[in-house]
This record gives structure tokens, sequence and C-alpha cells, in this order.
């Protein structure tokens, strides 16, 4: 229940922002669209743990500036790469093992992976990763579970 | 200020135009498909902020959207060759 | 006193942002094989829009054309693994192999 609440709030915050009208007439029209679309969202059974995750919301506040700054320190890198004349690149794939427990665990480190430029999941099976990685650098990286143990952290022990 | 971030994501354009002209397989080009269209949703603010016409900044999220919906519309195309086949084992 | 100071920050990102959209265009037609212009794109996506939007951002100061910028930039945030993901996956089902490293050079 808490969750409809939750998401009823997001839609109408984002209703309010985007319109930008505050009359009376225009913020009934937006309650009532707010109360339709979570309606339909319940009887589409997808307000649940994968579709508003809200238990990670306060967690998101320490990964994401650590996942910003690999962001930033790879993209460095292969900008680096991709300029000097001789393209010092070296692709492989290899598969690396994932220790999260659910779904929406497994899908925040694939989607991390992806993200952070030089490796990219390119298949799932299962808690096995394909990753694709422009150079041995990057695969060692992603190898070493540093990324793992981070996201597991903030999938959180629930 | 605007007009060199415009100036650059334009080069950035016709370089992906490029690969979408070159590209050997199909992936290749829905990859610069992709990439042009992700510029162009900065361009897009970009003109807005140039032109002051902050309307234009809806015109540009409903960009992001309707591009992201279109490449996963194209790709399952070509994965499947319908769209009305749904995932692994589904009739 | 701010004035200056925002101007200059917002000239950073922005130019960040560019040069290194102008760099993944020019990997996306430099780099090899299919899955490592896949890196190229990325780059591309994760650090050229963020800085551009951001320096947006500080231009425009606390208004509603922020938030809309914010909405903007989480949406390419969450979207473009995912449509990275999606293309690498159909491009391995639909037959053409990472290993290969003369597969798709042109």
């Amino acid at each position: 229940m808490v969750r409809y609440f939750s998401l009823a709030l997001v839609l109408l915050a984002v209703w309010l922002l985007l319109s930008g009208h505050y009359d009376p007439l225009l913020i009934s029209l937006g309650v009532a669209s707010v109360i339709l679309t979570t309606w339909i969202a319940a009887r589409l059974k997808i307000v649940d743990i994968e579709g508003h995750p809200i238990h990670i919301a306060l967690r998101t506040i320490r990964y994401f500036p650590w996942l910003f700054w690999e962001i930033v320190k790879s993209n460095v890198d292969v900008a680096r790469r991709v300029l000097s004349p001789s393209l010092p690149v070296s692709p492989r794939v290899f598969t690396v093992q994932s220790s999260q427990r659910t779904a929406v665990g497994r899908t925040i480190y694939a989607n991390s992976i992806t993200l952070t430029p030089g490796t990219v999941t390119i298949d799932v099976r299962g808690s096995e990763l394909d990753v694709h990685s422009l150079t041995s650098e990057s695969a060692a990286e992603i190898q070493s579970g540093r990324m793992d143990a981070r996201v597991t952290i903030f999938e959180g022990a629930d | 200020m605007y007009a060199a971030a415009g100036l650059a994501i334009m080069a950035t354009m016709v370089l992906a135009i490029t690969r979408t002209l070159l590209g050997p397989t199909v992936y290749d080009r829905i990859l610069a498909v992709n990439m042009f269209g992700t510029k162009t949703v900065l361009i897009i603010a970009a003109i807005a902020f140039l032109t002051d016409r902050m309307d234009l900044l809806d015109i540009a999220l409903a960009y992001a959207l309707i591009n992201f919906i279109g490449i996963i519309a194209v790709l399952k195309f070509f994965e499947y060759g319908e769209f009305s086949r749904g995932g692994r084992g589904r009739p | 006193m701010l004035e200056p100071a925002l101007d200059f920050l917002s000239w950073a990102l922005i130019l960040t942002g560019g040069v290194f959209g102008v760099i993944g265009g020019i990997g996306i037609v430099r780099l090899p094989t299919f899955f490592t212009r896949i890196h190229a794109a990325g780059m591309a996506e994760t650090m050229c829009a963020p800085p551009i939007l951001l320096g947006m951002m500080l231009q425009s100061g606390w208004s509603l054309v922020t938030f809309k910028l914010v909405v903007i930039l989480v949406f390419l945030f969450l979207t473009s693994p995912t449509a990275s993901h999606a293309l690498a996956k159909a491009a391995l089902h639909g037959g053409v192999s990472p290993h290969d490293e003369d597969v798709g050079r042109s």
C-alpha cells in the first residue's frame, strides 16, 4: 500500500512540475489523471518490488556519486584510446558471476556495467553476465568485483 | 555558449550519419541512428536556450521518449522479423 | 560576483560535453568492429548529454526549466544502457560474432 501512495505522490509531483499551471481546474484534472494512472498500474500488477523499488531510494545517495566518478574516469580512458593514432584497443568477451540475489539488483549491476564506457553487458543467463570490454584494463576492473560488491550493498539486505 | 554546444553536437551528428552510411551491418546503422537521436534531443534543448523558447524543452522530452521506443521497436523487428511476437519461448 | 563564476562553470561543462560528443563521433567512425563501436556510442551518451544539460541547468537557475532538464537527463540516463544492451543482444543473436576481429570491418 505504501508503494501506491509513493507512486501517486511521485506522479503528482511530476505532473505539477511539468505543467506549470496551478489553477484549481487544472490541478483537479491532474489529480484525476494521477488516480487513473495509479489504478491502471495496480491493475497491471506492476507496482511491486521491480516496478517501483522505493526500498533502495535512500541508498542511491551513496551509490550514484561513486558510479558517476567511475563513468568519468573510464570516459577519459576510452577517449584517450580513440584519439591515439595507433588505436590501442584489445576487445574481448568474458563472463562474470553476479552476487546479487534479486532481479532488480542484477539489472542495476548489468546497467551499471553498460553505462561505464569500455564495458557492455551483451547477454544475461541467470546470474551469469557476458560482458564485452574494449580493453583488458576495463575487463580487469570488472573482474576485480569492486562494482559487484558496491551493487550488492546498494541492493540491500532485505 | 549555446551556439558552441550546437556546433559540437552538429559535428557529432555528421559523424554519426557517416557511420550510418558506411556501416556494414544493419546493427551499426541502428547504433548510429540511436546516437543521432540522442544528439537531436540535445540540439533541440540548445535551440530552446538559443532562441529563448522554453516550450521546446517539452518537445525534447517527447523526442527522447519516441527515440528510445523507436530503437527498441526496430531492434525487435530485426530480431524476430515481426512486431507481434513476444520474447523467448512465447508464441 | 556569482554570475561570472556560474557563466564560467557553464562554459566549462558545455565545452566538456561538446568535446566528448565529438570524440564519441570520431570513435564511432574509427573503431574497427561493431561491438567496439558500442563503447564509442556509450561514451557519447554518458559524457556528452549530462555535462551539456548540467551547464544549461546552471544558466536557468531554480525554475521549471531546470526541472524539465533534470527529467530529460534522468530519462537519457535510464534508457541509454537499456538501448545499448538491447542492441548488443540483438546483434549477438543476429549472428554478429564478438570474437571475430574482422566481422563488420569497413
